[in-house]
């Protein structure tokens, strides 16, 4: 768990390095993110091609913390009554804007990937050939 | 006679940075509870409920915000971790993505441009100010990503990560059924829209109803997250 931990916090950490030392706009922790991703897939590869799972500790801790995703936004969220007052006077572009942008979005996204996947159902899952 | 007492235990407690770490984990997961007892409704979401309860709190006391975070940073803090943790179903879906490259890629560039578009642009239309509409444009992205960005281009982390979390919850309540409309009953494509366009929230919603819907929907997050991260920073810097 601790082990887990220092792994995420380092590739965390080596993200805001790099985004400083290259003026990348980019936040940190994403770079850390694609850094780890592309450590794993190298690892699985090398290792255990059709049994893609990370070391067990990262995959729990991993796990647990995106388990519970919602409450490590609670303060960034409370962050809210801070700003009452723009609430107050914009409520109506706000409420439209998400409702709206949601629905077009998923409708979007729904509509394009059903789209290609209809056109190449034939295609579609064979088992163990992974690319 | 009482008001004095709590007073008494309240000032001294007020002070410390744990007091607000504790009530926040405790609405939390009493929010949790109540979310159980009532079957895992998606429009009762336990994050906007803690949300609101703990808000109400701070507010109650008199509270400066600054002062709440002093305590809750410890939780704050977590989001780094937690999003370079993305990783790890990233990397384990790897070969589905790489599967049907061209289709999730074109689904996801569509779908994250109509967010960002559409939620600047209703903004802007109904008179909305421009930070509003900036924090409007990285609110489908999955909230630590979001809150970054959020900050990186201007806006104001603390009204993305709420419209985050309310535009998960309309991902949530009407993706299915919305989906259904267009005769799509492909779980891939459910995933996928619902980690696009709602990103957690959503995807909380169709994981466990089938599990390719969770992994493409796992993929949706993270790369949505990436590309939203990379294209929306320079975007800003184009147009400004």
């Amino acid at each position: 768990m601790i082990g887990a931990i220092f792994i995420l916090m380092l590739f965390e950490l080596v993200g805001e390095i790099l985004r400083s030392a290259l003026h990348i706009a980019v936040p940190g922790p994403v770079i850390g993110m694609l850094l780890l991703a592309a450590v794993l897939v190298w690892r699985y590869r090398r290792e255990a091609p059709l049994n893609p799972e990370a070391p067990p500790a990262l995959d729990k801790t991993a796990g647990v913390l995106l388990q519970h995703l919602g409450l490590l936004f609670v303060p960034a969220g409370v962050g809210i009554i801070a700003e009452a007052s723009l609430l107050r006077q914009e409520w109506m572009p706000i409420l439209v804007g998400v409702v709206g942008s949601t629905v077009l979005s998923l409708t979007a996204t729904g509509l394009v990937m059903h789209h290609f996947v209809r056109n190449t159902t034939s295609i579609v899952p064979q088992e163990g050939t992974a690319p | 006679m009482m008001g004095r007492e709590i007073t008494a235990i309240w000032v001294p407690l007020e002070l410390s940075p744990l007091i607000w770490l504790v009530i926040t984990l405790g609405m939390y997961l009493a929010a949790r509870r109540v979310q159980m007892l009532l079957g895992g409704k998606p429009y009762f979401n336990p994050v906007l409920i803690t949300i609101v309860l703990v808000a109400v709190i701070v507010v109650l006391t008199g509270t400066p915000y600054k002062r709440y975070f002093e305590g809750a940073q410890f939780i704050n803090f977590l989001l780094g971790p937690a999003t370079v943790a993305l990783a790890v179903p990233l990397a384990r879906n790897i070969h589905h993505v790489l599967r049907s490259l061209h289709s999730i890629g074109l689904a996801l560039l569509a779908g994250s441009m109509t967010s960002i578009v559409t939620g600047v642009g209703i903004v802007w239309l109904l008179g909305g100010s421009r930070i509003v509409a900036l924090s409007m444009a990285p609110k489908a992205v999955t909230t630590p990503i979001a809150i970054a960005v959020s900050q990186e281009i201007g806006g104001i982390p603390a009204l993305t990560a709420a419209l985050a979390i309310l535009g998960g919850i309309v991902a949530a309540v009407v993706g299915q059924r919305l989906l259904r409309q267009f005769k799509i009953e492909d779980w891939r494509v459910h995933g996928l829209a619902a980690g696009v366009a709602g990103s957690g929230i959503a995807a909380a919603q169709v994981a466990p109803l089938d599990g390719m819907a969770a992994a493409f929907a796992a993929l949706g997050i993270a790369i949505n997250g990436v590309v939203t991260a990379i294209v929306l920073p320079l975007l800003v810097l184009l147009l400004s």
